[in-house]
């Protein structure tokens, strides 16, 4: 999934009187990723270290003159240039501090703008369409400049782009309310003419992006109306003729945006790549009519990607350098880190497991200090560098295998040589391919296992599961496996992180857990995290009950808690809040609850559990179920623990699956009184719940009404 | 009761000045504030907490300083003046020029004798209080850098004197420096930045505590010039010290809007030597806390923010009574909103300009809880901006509309309103001399007389017409008493004016025949409001304990009602409220409906119905509404309360009926105030 983190503020905005431009005319990327030159629309030009978030220099023209064109950085010969009133050009160091002492040369015609691409020359665009090299330009600056565009046509946008060392412009115009678009090259010089299609009448195009792949040019523009197509142009088989009839543009809709009530106004489209599209001013789809979000859109699937809300007025302007997203609005000009990973349709559709992983290791807004001091280069963080030479380092007498040696060796070798192998593999590899790999060492180890009974490599095991490329369909065997071995730890693992265990599995882990003998199930050690939820559950109660900050409950509280509970109490004592099942064996089945499963499979499998599974099962259910809803129990943030809701889903599915064994079984008498009496003190609180609600909603109405403006002219009555 | 047209009107931007700095007379309760704008307002603590006078501000006076000598009233600011207040005229009495530069702080001897003044220049200048005035005596030793802050020994023989990085103890006798505290800066980055030592208080046993801009509050032994603890209270800046009289508590302001309290005590039970160890922690303020008095019960703050609090110390009074109520105090105890019932005008009182608006129009009718639609929105007539440098302390509007005035300490300004089509407005260029410093103005209800109080509880009466306005009488009084007229009040017969003063009199006067009339009797408590019913002529006062009396100006003695009302006794929930009422109109319809608001509500007295039963719900207008028709009248008593309008300027019967409700949300207030301190969170 594409994602935007956390932007952080480059520099303040001082937009005009009505809000009606941000003030800020362009940015450019200046020597590296690093650093943009920010133009005003007025006289300001400044240089900024985008990760230090702060200028480094910053120019300004005398008070009278008007910069009308970003400036732009000539990384060949490190110089600025910019343009002054239309017709004067002027280049200047970083170190120059006046600019009205650099060098300046006027030109005949009016200036569109200067583009520069990285490395490459900067080009003239005249504002009738004429195109001309800036050095060549400068060796004659009153040479005359041709007009290219009709009388009454004018540019609206214009870019420059590098396709295979060739630099091509290009530039869209407007002609009685038609548009065009033209492709000129440069050295040798042709151009080619396009005409758009029209959209419904009166609409133009409210912003264009062009990228270049795949040897073709793609150009991406958006109407007022929330479209916005894509139209691809060939770089080859140009300039034969020179374009004086317009070709028609093909075009195909890439994405149909939602644009609320009226039309788009302030809005912008941007490829990021070739699937992901940055959209800033148009609607979020589910927060209402609001314009100022920032959101990427996936144009495969048609699914938004990720949104965020920008305060303050949206002006329509986005740029992007080096993954990161420019946006002026309000009085801010804010920088978003993006990331727009390689989509499929399984992470669009939020099924891949990985997602979450991935968004636990955002990239830092924060700058870090490698960054700063040694630039881009030290990007891998430090940490995993260290961890990775201190690995290597004590593997150092291990050549580096690829990965059919370990597979080799895995056949043969000793469990020790495997585990060092393997762990020397994991560190070595990226973790994108891994994942082929990692199955196929799964597979290996466990088939070997499974010949073998002598062989068998737990800790390994574990840290491919751990590496979270493995599911169970990659490698059936291994969590029978792991039963058969009583390797519980690695089961635990599996039923964590496995996203596609059948429920036959899933059951026969149920029935291994629950008949595993408490004193067994103690010796094995487990996930902290799980161990820790669990044990916090257990001591709470034998703890005093509801005791908080030293604060115990008056006891009118603690008799309408007793009344909600007697009917259970009656039948089982005080014995009742104990758990039925040991610490571990408790946390092994919570794992099983956490599992995803479909009813109608599970169902048949359930029925193979014994009568007297069933009932510690349940039993331990009742005690999970009295555990979470007394004292308002506050689900551990940052535990894995299995909800309400699950807890409850499972007790419906063992009732349905063994109803009549229970109902015959005397010993289950009790537990399902209890079970019915819990049943019915929550419909008893839902009722009442009910109850209240109109109340509640007439609530919200009276809130409603509050707004109350400067003035108004009120009726109250007085009893 | 019925229903009511209501003009909710929140377009009045009153927005009130920051609490620079205080100062509290144990002998007589008085709490003297100053505000950034320069106004000083008295409270007496002993009356409910009631503002009874106000002097208004003047610009660039920028008191700084507050000290109380006796019943007399000093103040120092950044303009370079030591300034004493008249009390009984409400202005400043004279000013002294101190020649050291701006003064930050002032502070007396424990006799009294002395004020010494701490100046820009780095100078502590001691002047000699002597009657009607003060004189310049010495400079202590000069030093380098300005003095901050500065406190007097109990003995009167040294002075603290706080400066940046140091404390400096005088010999007041010799004006040597004994003795130099240095304070240490603050640690990591602004070590480099010089401390400011805010405040220091200098305790009988030599003990001085220092609040400073590191935010340290420090215990200094004096004798030794030793520290002796230091504690860390906040990020940013201690502002302020307070020492309580028995110096065994001192509290500390920061500006973080926390104020902390210190205590002697000794730290286990059975230990016999006392320490200064930090105890509780209050935190009313959401600003910078620059203005701290130590009572002996109470903990009052004020700061940027603007509000007052009176914080009980709850080891100190009696709980769960009134007494321990947090009080806080955003609004002023006086109207700043006139209001014209014939024209539907209203006048808005600024420090530096009056609004005069007028009411929008609603066409339609509604039922109950409706807002009708608006068919004229109100406009602004006037915005007529004050001259001079001094604010102005007290305006008026006619009945009609036709006449605007104000004054400032300096001069009173009469205008002519005249509405035709467009507006003109017209000064009315030659005032009689005897109108020249007022602390109230009235118009008689035929708009043909002005009555203005002037020193001495004397009254000036003038005539105005379009021709002239002429000097007609001064209505005077014979208690003697000199505290200035606060309330003024005219029936609507043109026959009586009644005044009130901070003694508490209320006094009636005949108009007719330009006499005193009577006085009503004395009641402990100042009178917060007063107005003389339009049909009975009797007089309506409400006073700062929230008593209400009822006088007959004919019979020259309390009404039947009045009495009944004191027998019976006012609900405690009445009695507890903590905002006086502060403005009275009637129904014209129904002379029995008696109208009076507070800051949170304004209530509607039925004289024709019983008071209510010492256990009756006081506030019933919900168990009235859900009550059928026919059981209502079993169950109402004479007070009608309406909370739905909150932080009332005005509430006032126009003459249509409608009722006129200026609300100034306190949340619109302190949205305007600028941002607090910004507190650090991580990583930001």
């Amino acid at each position: 999934m594409a994602a935007l983190y956390e932007g952080y503020t480059l520099c303040g905005l001082v937009p005009d009187q009505n809000l009606s431009s941000s003030g800020i005319q362009g940015i450019e990327e200046e020597r590296d990723r690093d650093h943009v030159v920010v133009t005003d629309s007025t006289r300001l030009v400044t240089l900024y270290k985008v990760s230090d978030q702060k200028p480094l220099g910053s120019w300004t023209v005398k008070q009278g003159q008007k910069l009308t064109c970003p400036a732009v950085f000539n990384s060949q010969t490190n110089e600025y240039v910019a343009v002054t009133d239309n017709k004067v050009i002027r280049i200047w160091k970083e170190d120059d501090i006046l600019l009205d002492k650099a060098f300046k040369a006027t030109v005949s015609s009016d200036v569109w703008k200067v583009h520069c691409t990285h490395g490459g020359e900067p080009v003239v665009l005249f504002q009738r369409g004429a195109v001309r090299l800036l050095d060549s330009l400068l060796a004659a600056p009153q040479q005359p400049i041709e007009e290219v565009l009709a009388q009454e046509e004018a540019i609206r946008w214009s870019t420059i782009i590098v396709a295979e060392t060739q630099q091509f412009i290009i530039i869209t115009t407007e002609q009685k309310g038609e548009h065009f678009l033209y492709l000129q090259r440069l050295n040798p010089n042709s151009v080619q003419r396009y005409r758009l299609e029209r959209e419904e009448p009166g609409l133009s195009p409210l912003s264009f992006s062009a990228t270049y792949r795949d040897k073709h040019i793609c150009l991406l523009y958006l109407y007022p109306n929330g479209h916005v197509y894509q139209s691809v142009l060939s770089v080859r088989g140009l300039g034969t003729e020179e374009g004086v009839q317009a070709l028609p543009l093909p075009r195909s809709l890439l994405l149909g945006l939602p644009v609320g009530d009226g039309q788009l106004e302030a809005a912008s489209a941007m490829a990021l790549d070739e699937a992901h599209v940055a959209v800033v001013g148009v609607p979020h789809p589910s927060a209402g009519g609001g314009k100022d979000f920032l959101c990427i859109w996936n144009t495969n699937f048609q699914t938004l990607q990720a949104g965020k809300e920008m305060a303050g007025k949206i002006y329509g302007q986005l740029w992007s350098y080096s993954n990161k997203v420019f946006i002026p609005h309000g009085k801010t000009l804010s920088i978003i880190p993006f990331e727009c990973p390689k989509s499929s349709l399984a992470s669009a559709l939020g099924k891949l497991k990985h997602t979450k992983t991935e968004e636990s290791k955002t990239p830092n807004s924060v700058p870090s200090w490698n960054n700063i001091l040694h630039g881009e280069k030290a990007q891998p963080s430090k940490s995993a560098e260290t961890r990775r030479t201190r690995t290597t380092r004590k593997s150092q007498s291990t050549t580096n295998l690829t990965t059919d040696q370990v597979l080799e060796l895995i056949k043969t070798a000793p469990v020790e040589e495997i585990q060092k192998e393997v762990e020397g593999f994991l560190t070595r590899a990226e973790f994108q391919d891994l994942q082929p790999s990692v199955g196929q060492l799964a597979l290996t180890l466990v088939s070997r296992s499974l010949a073998d009974p002598a062989f068998y490599s737990s800790s390994t095991l574990a840290q491919l599961v751990h590496t979270r490329c493995l599911c169970h369909s990659v490698c059936p065997d291994l969590v029978l496996l792991a039963l058969e071995k009583k390797d519980y730890f690695l089961c635990q693992l599996c039923l964590q992180f496995f996203p596609d265990i059948p429920e036959a599995v899933t059951c026969a882990c149920l029935k291994a857990f629950i008949s595993i003998p408490d004193v067994d199930a103690e010796k094995v050690s487990l996930e902290p995290d799980s161990v820790e939820f669990m044990e916090n559950l257990i001591t709470r109660d034998r703890a005093e009950a509801g005791l908080q900050n030293g604060f115990s409950p008056t006891s009118s509280v603690v008799n309408d808690r007793q009344t909600r509970a007697e009917d259970v109490k009656k039948v089982s004592g005080p014995s009742q809040l104990s758990c039925p099942v040991g610490l571990h064996k408790a946390v092994l089945i919570n794992e099983i609850l956490q599992t995803p499963y479909s009813d109608t499979f599970l169902l048949p499998h359930l029925k193979d559990l014994s009568s007297q599974h069933v009932m510690l099962f349940l039993q331990y259910l009742q005690f999970l179920c009295l555990k979470y809803s007394q004292d308002a129990f506050p689900q551990m943030e940052g535990f894995r623990s299995p909800s309400l809701s699950q807890i409850m889903d499972w007790v419906c599915l063992l009732l349905d699956a063994h109803f009549t064994v229970l109902v015959m079984t005397p010993e289950a008498k009790g537990l399902l009184l209890n079970l019915h009496s819990f049943v019915k003190s929550q419909v008893r609180l839902v009722s009442e719940l009910g109850k209240i609600e109109g109340s509640l909603q007439e609530l919200r109405k009276m809130k409603a009404k509050e707004s109350i403006g400067q003035y108004s002219i009120e009726i109250i009555e007085l009893f | 009761m019925g229903e009511f047209k209501v003009h909710r009107v929140r377009f009045f931007d009153y927005m009130p000045s920051a609490i620079r700095t205080m100062a509290f007379n144990s002998q007589t309760e008085r709490l003297a504030v100053a505000r950034a704008d320069g106004a000083v307002e008295i409270f007496n603590f002993n009356d409910n907490f009631f503002q009874e006078k106000v002097i208004p501000g003047q610009d660039g006076r920028a008191t700084e300083a507050l000290c109380w000598v006796g019943h007399r009233l000093f103040s120092a600011g950044l303009n370079g003046e030591i300034t004493e207040y008249d009390l009984e005229n409400l202005r400043p009495q004279y000013t002294v020029d101190a020649y050291g530069g701006p003064i930050w702080t002032i502070s007396s001897n424990s006799q009294g004798t002395q004020l010494a003044v701490g100046c820009e220049d780095g100078t502590v200048k001691i002047f000699a209080i002597l009657e009607e005035r003060i004189q310049f005596q010495r400079n202590l030793n000069r030093h380098k850098g300005r003095i901050i802050s500065l406190c007097w020994h109990p003995s009167s023989a040294q002075i603290a004197a706080g400066m940046t990085d140091m404390i400096t103890i005088f010999d007041a006798e010799t004006g040597h420096a004994t003795r130099r505290l240095l304070v240490d800066r603050a640690m990591g980055a602004s070590k480099n930045k010089e401390v400011v030592v805010w405040s220091v208080g200098y305790l009988s046993d030599h003990t001085i505590i220092s609040g400073d801009s590191a935010g340290k509050v420090q215990i200094w032994n004096g004798l030794t010039g030793t520290l002796v603890r230091t504690y860390l209270v906040t990020k940013w800046d201690v502002l302020v010290l307070s020492v309580s009289k028995d110096e065994s508590s001192v509290i500390a302001g920061t500006s973080e809007g926390t104020v902390i309290q210190f205590q002697f005590i000794s730290s286990t039970v059975d230990q016999h030597d006392k320490e200064w160890v930090r105890t509780r922690t209050f935190r009313n303020h959401s600003h910078d806390v620059s203005a701290l008095a130590h009572t002996d019960t109470a903990v009052v703050s004020g700061g940027m923010d603007t509000q007052l609090v009176v914080r009980p110390l709850l080891d100190k009074v009696e709980k769960n009574t009134q007494e321990s109520a947090l009080r806080k105090i955003a609004f002023p105890h006086r109207s700043l909103v006139g209001c014209a019932k014939k024209a539907g005008l209203l006048l808005f009182q600024f420090p530096d300009h009056l609004e005069l608006w007028k009411l929008g129009e609603s066409e339609g009718h509604g039922k109950p809880g409706d807002r009708l639609p608006v068919k004229r929105k109100p406009e602004k007539l006037i915005e007529l901006k004050r001259k001079g440098e001094d604010h102005i302390c007290c305006s008026a509007l006619s009945a009609c509309g036709g006449w605007l005035a104000y004054s400032t300490v300096s001069s009173v300004r009469l205008y002519r309103i005249q509405y035709n089509n467009t507006i003109s407005i017209n000064k009315v260029s030659k005032l009689p001399k005897e109108l020249r410093s007022v602390h109230q103005l009235c118009f008689s209800s035929d708009s043909s007389k002005l009555f203005a109080s002037s020193c001495q509880s004397s009254v000036i009466v003038v005539a105005v017409s379009q021709q002239e306005c002429r000097y007609l009488h001064t209505l005077k009084h014979k208690t003697g008493s000199r505290q200035p007229v606060h309330l003024l009040c005219a029936s609507d017969d043109g026959k009586w004016l009644a005044t009130a003063n901070t003694d508490c009199e209320i006094h009636i006067y005949n108009l007719h025949k330009m006499k005193l009339h009577c006085m009503v009797p004395v009641y402990n408590s100042c009178p917060t409001t007063i107005a003389i019913h339009p049909v009975t002529n009797n007089l309506i006062s409400v006073h700062a304990d929230q008593q209400i009396f009822e006088f007959s100006l004919v019979q020259k003695e309390y009404t039947q009602w009045s009495r009944r009302l004191q027998t019976q006794g006012l609900l405690s929930l009445w009695l507890e409220r903590d905002t006086p009422i502060t403005h009275i109109t009637f129904n014209p319809k129904n002379p029995d409906h008696i109208i009076l608001h507070d800051t949170y509500m304004f209530c509607i007295i039925d004289q024709s119905l019983p008071f209510p039963e010492l256990n009756a719900v006081l506030w019933n207008q919900m168990i009235l509404k859900s009550l059928p028709v026919s059981q209502r009248i079993g169950q109402s008593h004479a007070f009608k309360i309406c909370k739905s309008f909150q932080h009332l300027m005005c509430v006032s019967l126009l003459e249509d009926l409608s009722l006129v409700v200026v609300e100034r949300p306190l949340l619109d207030i302190m949205s305007q105030l600028p941002a607090p301190v910004r507190q650090k969170k991580f990583a930001t």
